[in-house]
């Protein structure tokens, strides 16, 4: 049985649809990319999956016999963040809020999983610190420890590079698929389609057309190679030295 | 100095006014940090306000102790206000500003057609400024107090981890499945009794200083939320125990300069931090 299983979904706001029939299905280990322009409806989409936002129409099932019921979720920063006087350790823990349900204080298992957590993002000598003072891809880690802390078998990344240079975001990318290999299914919603065709095992396109099916497949569909087109076209015309080149 | 001080110790309303003042202190800047983290520092002002509106139609009605009113209709405004924060067409600081000027129209309105008290205006600027009435309570309003204050602080002691999560990130916690509405609800409910509760002592129109000013000196100087919470707790129970003190020896308001204090404070923080800054 597939961890999230999606049919003719329609997500949107209030009565407005941005999106419809997208149809899924994420196997546990799975590495999906969620791709698309910006208005597309990816966010959206993103939103419903993390029970944020009711679907306007369709089916959607999340998690299988005991597992993937949580979702960890990398949210992308927000304003209120940005100046937040809290120590990473802080930040860790409170991954574990839900599996504390009525309890008032953190156990000592809990503290010992944020330390692994911590320790696998790397992230172990700066538990003291205080996140504002982090650089960006710092506290992209303290967010995904986190993320772990809430679930250890499915994350939700939303635009995990966004904001970081270059070298950061060949790390953090690096992280997220050694995290994969482990047996973390992941879900990664973002606009860097050379970073989806390199590291996903299935992509979902959304769009004027929806598309679903594995890197591979995606590569020979005619979304797939329009869309790598047009990215290409404007990356050309940017010139830019953002460093995620395309290996299709 | 010290001997003045002694001998109006020994009074037991000087005593319930240093009692009530200090826990006051201590349960309005324990939220304050939340409060403005979240954005949500005019809420209090809002709900200040309403507070003041609330105690006019108490003293119409003549009712031995206004809190049994003025409570739950705080505390009904604070839900309000914060669901309309959400997801209305009045975007939630308008909303605010529209509750708490209202209020504050109709309050006065209301104690100027129908209050009986031959100094209207010493009534008005008594509930918006405080002044005298932490001097005047009586055993009941003190307990009343205690009460209220052990209930906050056992509140926030037991949901300080979950106060945490949905300041710093309430769209994750949601996410995760945990009840963050419910949380922010608490948070309100919170806020609205600390607002009443420190109406006694700074009035409607100071409160938003008891809540706000440590939370900003501690967030100055410290860097995890843990250390804010506690040094604004103890900055805020100092403050308030230097203005009071100040107050009785000097013959000032008593509100006033407790904030008078905080805002110094307040400047003492900023200065430091800029030194260590400088150093480091």
């Amino acid at each position: 049985m597939s961890f999230i299983e999606a049919k003719n979904l329609s997500v949107g706001y209030e009565k407005e649809v941005v999106a419809e029939n997208i149809s899924f299905a994420v196997e546990e280990g799975d590495y999906l990319c969620v791709v698309g322009e910006n208005g597309s409806g990816k966010s959206t989409l993103m939103k419903t999956l993390l029970r944020l936002q009711k679907p306007l129409a369709g089916e959607i099932r999340i998690g299988a016999e005991g597992k993937g019921k949580e979702i960890g979720y990398l949210p992308q920063q927000t304003v209120v963040q940005k100046d937040f006087p809290a120590s990473v350790k802080e930040i860790v823990l409170s991954g574990f809020q839900k599996k504390c349900g009525l309890r008032p204080f953190y156990n000592k298992e809990e503290k010992r999983e944020a330390e692994v957590n911590m320790e696998r993002m790397g992230i172990s000598e700066l538990q003291n610190r205080c996140y504002r003072d982090l650089s960006g891809g710092q506290q992209q880690r303290v967010l995904l420890a986190r993320a772990l802390c809430a679930a250890g078998d499915l994350l939700l990344l939303d635009e995990p590079v966004s904001g970081l240079d270059p070298r950061v975001t060949a790390d953090m990318y690096e992280l997220i698929e050694s995290l994969n290999k482990e047996g973390i299914t992941i879900i990664m919603v973002s606009h860097d389609i050379g970073a989806a065709i390199r590291y996903a095992s299935h992509i979902l396109h959304i769009g004027e057309t929806i598309f679903f099916g594995t890197k591979e497949e995606y590569l020979e569909s005619p979304e797939g190679k329009y869309f790598l087109a047009r990215q290409k076209e404007s990356r050309e015309e940017k010139t830019d030295h953002s460093g995620s080149e395309y290996s299709a | 100095m010290i001997t003045k001080l002694f001998y109006y110790m020994q009074f037991p309303f000087v005593q319930y006014a240093v009692i009530v003042g200090v826990l006051i202190a201590l349960c309005s800047s324990l939220l304050g940090v939340t409060l403005v983290l979240k954005r949500f520092s005019f809420i209090g002002d809002g709900l200040s306000h309403v507070a003041f509106g609330a105690i006019a139609i108490a003293s119409v009605l003549k009712l031995s102790n206004n809190m049994l009113l003025v409570l739950p209709i705080t505390i009904i405004s604070a839900i309000l206000l914060l669901r309309t924060g959400q997801n209305t067409k009045i975007k939630g600081d308008a909303a605010i500003a529209m509750i708490s000027v209202g209020a504050l129209a109709f309050g006065y309105l209301i104690m100027n057609l129908f209050s009986a008290s031959s100094n209207l205006s010493g009534d008005v600027c008594t509930t918006l400024f405080g002044s005298t009435s932490i001097l005047t309570l009586k055993p009941l309003d003190v307990w009343l107090s205690i009460g209220l204050s052990v209930v906050v602080i056992t509140l926030f002691i037991l949901f300080y981890n979950k106060i945490f999560a949905v300041t710093f990130d309430e769209n994750f916690m949601r996410a995760a499945g945990s009840n963050a509405q419910g949380y922010n609800l608490l948070i309100a409910v919170i806020i609205a009794v600390i607002i009443v509760l420190a109406m006694n002592l700074v009035g409607s129109l100071l409160i938003s200083a008891l809540v706000i000013f440590p939370a900003l000196s501690a967030m100055r100087l410290f860097r995890s939320f843990k250390s804010v919470t506690i040094f604004s707790a103890i900055l805020s129970v100092v403050c308030a125990l230097t203005g009071i003190l100040t107050s009785i020896l000097a013959g000032t308001p008593v509100g006033s300069t407790i904030v008078a204090v905080d805002v110094i404070a307040f400047g003492v923080c900023c200065l430091v931090s800029a030194v260590c800054r400088r150093q480091a």
